[in-house]
């Protein structure tokens, strides 16, 4: 449907295609549903489980003795904004399950936070590169608010997939929702396809 | 609750403007007539619509506004729109919106950050600024349905003339004996005023809640909407204070 008497205030042309419904953002907001939890790192704990069995525990510092990986990156808010070429850095999820001695499992992962935080992706979208654990933004340590000491980062997801205050990943045979997936967002979130909400 | 909601929002509606009101300088409302498609969906006090605009040449813009109006009235909701400096969607809605005017919009979306009158436990609400647009859609539920459950809200705003709903969260909070309402002015207060002339800090919260459930316990549930910074500090307040994580919901607004 035309708003006739809408025209837009154009920003500048992005570098590069956007996703759909999508604006460009400079700054970097803040989405929680509650507020910033307090996170000690002297007692943090990173734990992978596959079908239920811990296959793998990690702390502050084991995390830190990982092979650690850069990432440059666009990132998509299904709010709306998307922020182009942020730079992370933290440790893909495939060396994590390498320091575990398993291999990935076929089906999902539930990512689980502190602060009781859960998104949902299937496995194939976190290996191969394609997730990883990210303790550092933009050269600095990442800020609480923005999931601070350590959160996913699942750049060709919608932000929610990217959980901050990450504490563990469970390998499931089969989908499940999330926090906010049981509200009606959606079950795997490409902004490409513009899959906000459920029937997206 | 709308989680058990298949169809949480997928499809696009158009609604129809219905009123549009100079509520403070920078602050408008608009009431939306909704279509007979989204009649029976209804909506929860602190949910949001998704508004879309489409230029003559197809360029849209979209973006998320809460709901102010209770859900006893279904058929319109009403959305606060906060004239934003360069802000496409905004401007449009103040500059060019009239009443009759058709607007694309799908929701309610969101369920996270939502009251329901059944609920008869304290609460405590926090707002800044135009933040109070969800928690306005709480308090006029919790009006319409009669509740009794003990609520208190410290709405900070920057001037005397930037108060949102200043009549009728006055009148609330004289003919409801369970309701109280601090109003905390940022950048200067008239000579005669009955509310705080600061930013809301740890002292003012923990003072309200002691006014809402006494001194040695906790309200049940927090709910803080504004802007960004403004939500991270009363987060971190209601934690220290002693509130859990989980009873404490936020809902941020813009950058």
């Amino acid at each position: 449907m035309i708003n006739n008497k809408f025209f837009g205030r154009r920003r500048a042309e992005p570098p590069r295609p956007i996703p759909p419904g999508q604006y460009l953002e400079d700054g970097f907001p803040v989405l929680s549903a509650g507020p910033t939890p307090r996170v000690d790192t002297a007692t943090w704990e990173f734990s992978i489980e596959i079908g239920g069995e811990s296959v793998g525990k990690w702390s502050w510092e084991d995390m830190n003795a990982l092979p650690q990986t850069a990432l440059h990156t666009d990132i998509h808010c299904v709010t709306k904004w998307s922020k182009l070429d942020t730079d992370w850095r933290g440790v893909t999820i495939d060396a994590l399950l390498e320091d575990a001695g398993v291999t990935a499992p076929t089906g999902f992962v539930m990512a689980t936070c502190d602060g009781g935080y859960t998104t949902n992706v299937p496995t194939a979208d976190i290996v191969d590169g394609k997730g990883m654990l990210v303790h550092t933004y933009d050269g600095e340590p990442l800020a609480p608010e923005h999931g601070g000491p350590i959160r996913l980062l699942i750049p060709h997801l919608y932000l929610w997939k990217s959980a901050k205050w990450i504490r563990g990943l469970k390998f499931m045979e089969n989908d499940e929702p999330g926090f906010w997936e049981r509200y009606g967002y959606h079950m795997y979130g490409d902004p490409w396809r513009e899959q906000r909400y459920t029937g997206d | 609750m709308a989680a058990e909601s298949k169809e949480p929002g997928a499809a696009w509606h158009i609604a129809t403007v219905a009123s549009v009101h100079d509520e403070t300088p920078r602050v408008k409302l608009f009431r939306l007539n909704l279509p007979e498609s989204l009649l029976k969906r209804g909506f929860h006090a602190g949910q949001y619509f998704d508004v879309r605009l489409t230029a003559p040449d197809g360029y849209q813009a979209q973006r998320s506004y809460s709901i102010t109006s209770s859900p006893d009235q279904p058929n319109l909701i009403e959305l606060a729109i906060e004239l934003i400096a360069d802000g496409e969607v905004s401007s449009y809605f103040h500059e060019a919106v009239e009443v009759g005017d058709r607007i694309e919009i799908r929701g309610p979306i969101g369920g996270h950050f939502t009251w329901l009158p059944l609920s008869t436990k304290p609460v405590l609400h926090i707002a800044g600024g135009s933040g109070i647009a969800p928690i306005m859609s709480m308090l006029r539920h919790r009006t319409s349905s009669e509740s009794r459950a003990r609520a208190l809200l410290i709405f900070s705003a920057r001037t005397e003339a930037d108060i949102l709903f200043h009549d009728e969260l006055d009148q609330m909070a004289k003919s409801d004996p369970n309701f109280n309402h601090i109003i905390a002015l940022t950048r200067g207060a008239p000579q005669i005023w009955n509310g705080e002339d600061r930013r809301i800090d740890r002292p003012m919260i923990d003072a309200a809640i002691s006014t809402l459930v006494g001194s040695e316990e906790l309200p049940d549930r927090a709910y803080v909407c504004g802007g960004s910074d403004f939500v991270e500090s009363m987060g971190n307040y209601l934690l220290d204070s002693g509130m859990s994580h989980s009873d404490v919901r936020t809902e941020r607004f813009g950058p």
